[in-house]
């Protein structure tokens, strides 16, 4: 192999201001669409736990269906279909606003809200039933009771599968490249086409996302230590 | 709306040019992921068996293996296996074989883990009571305690092949002509139904991974009712119906 290592071409100057650019965008968009999907996730499962059929059907029918499509599909399609979609006002002002970026983290926030909507289902079911009909005996209604009393140990129960969903939204947030984001791997990709530095710049995006990742499970593994223990019935 | 867009390239969507080129679109995605799965179980075998080993020298390598892939992102093993492959091998490597290595790579630490669980989910004495009458630890890997944790990992594998359905889109960056590059193809030479393309585009692959991920469920349901040694949910259900207080 008479590839040349420069290891210095990647880590400083120019290049090196990219890879940083880049790292701040993904956790940047990363950061936001983590806060909107756990938002967006909590609303659409409290609404699937209201036993209103036609509420209930159109929840599922969004998790099922946003699930079971690749998320590359669905960047192109609020992409290019968003001035079908969104009014014209809105469109006008995304145009005006960063545009890629604002498309990003809809498209990161909607895939991603799907997969947790599940996960916080699950932690409520998990919770006893009387729970519920407990605290809606004392005279609280549908959506305090859910947000004073179920929701907060559903969470509990749920945090490290939330987690590992934050984490593959980190790696997920890589295809946004694919509409122009200036990511991290969108800065890599531009460093091989620029450089042809492809084996350094790749080996830092790795070890960058795979530092993430590494950190995030550590902090699974010490939250189970520490407060999972703590929850029984 | 420009429906007509879409049954116009319905064709190409689904075979690409195939009688008259290589094949593409749809039948290009699926087999990708049937071949990515294919190769992807064969490595996860091998690295969830290492990964459960007593040596530590067979034991890290396969958990440095493993945590290296699940925190990469797919897309950059794609560009790993697309830029650095012909550097290494020294000849060019075809973007769709490329492709198919990276997802065969990325899988593997998956179905990796899913084999560890699988494995670890059969009780000890099965492989005690195997090494006890004569076999080889190999042996009754393969005759008495792979067979039982297989059976159970079938759901787990459904899933993480319907996953890798989705993630074939990705083969689209380097510029494989799977569905989705099939469709921003049609969408830029068309220019006038982005649309109704990609949302053709969402419900074709919707069709297949909601179906597969039906069968998992399926599969999950009924073999959980298998399993021995466990009351089944309904028995389950029944019991805590008949504890209910009287209205």
């Amino acid at each position: 192999m008479n590839y040349e290592f420069n290891w210095m071409a990647v880590l400083t100057g120019e290049y090196r201001d990219w890879i940083i650019q880049g790292l701040m965008v993904t956790l940047k968009i990363s950061a936001i669409s983590i806060v909107l999907s756990l938002l967006l996730g909590t609303i659409v499962t409290t609404l699937r736990m209201t036993k209103i059929r036609v509420v209930e059907w159109i929840c599922l029918s969004y998790i099922e269906f946003f699930r079971n499509t690749p998320l590359l599909v669905q960047i192109f399609f609020w992409y290019f279909g968003s001035y079908v979609i969104l009014p014209e006002a809105v469109n006008q002002w995304l145009y005006a606003h960063d545009y890629e970026f604002a498309i990003g983290v809809v498209s990161l926030t909607v895939y991603t809200a799907a997969f947790i909507a599940e996960e916080i289902r699950s932690g409520i079911i998990s919770i006893p039933k009387e729970q519920m009909e407990s605290s809606r005996a004392t005279g609280l209604s549908f959506i305090q009771s859910m947000s004073f009393v179920v929701l907060p140990q559903a969470f509990r129960i749920v945090i490290p599968t939330l987690i590992s969903q934050f984490l593959n939204l980190i790696k997920n947030s890589s295809l946004v490249m694919t509409i122009g984001v200036m990511d991290l791997t969108y800065m890599t990709r531009q460093i091989e086409s620029y450089s042809f530095r492809g084996f350094e710049a790749f080996t830092v995006a790795t070890l960058l996302y795979i530092a993430i990742s590494l950190i995030v499970s550590f902090a699974i593994t010490v939250y189970n230590r520490k407060y999972l223990r703590m929850i029984k019935y | 709306m420009h429906w007509d867009v879409v049954w116009n390239n319905m064709e190409y969507f689904l075979l690409g040019q195939y009688p008259d080129g290589p094949v593409g679109g749809l039948a290009l995605s699926i087999l990708l992921a049937i071949g990515g799965i294919f190769f992807a179980f064969w490595i996860g075998l091998v690295f969830g068996l290492m990964r459960l080993s007593k040596r530590w020298y067979v034991r890290i390598p396969s958990i440095i293996y493993i945590e290296i892939i699940r925190g990469t992102p797919l897309l950059l093993l794609i560009f790993w296996f697309y830029f650095l492959a012909p550097i290494l091998l020294k000849r060019p490597m075809p973007e769709a074989r490329s492709t198919l290595a990276a997802f065969s790579v990325f899988t593997g630490a998956y179905v990796a883990e899913i084999v560890r669980a699988g494995i670890q989910s059969i009780p000890r004495g099965q492989m005690e009571a195997a090494r006890s009458s004569g076999l080889t630890y190999f042996q009754g890997m393969a005759s008495v305690v792979l067979p039982q944790a297989l059976r159970n990992m079938i759901p787990s594998f459904v899933n993480q092949f319907v996953s890798l359905t989705k993630d074939t889109s990705l083969a689209f960056i380097i510029g494989v002509l799977e569905l989705t590059r099939a469709a921003t193809q049609v969408n830029n030479r068309t220019m006038n139904a982005p649309a109704e393309i990609f949302i053709t585009i969402a419900v074709i692959y919707f069709i297949i991974c909601f179906g597969l991920t039906q069968t998992s469920r399926y599969l999950e349901k009924k073999l959980s009712y298998k399993t021995s040694g466990k009351i089944r949910r309904e028995q389950i259900e029944l019991l805590e119906d008949s504890f209910e207080t009287p209205k």
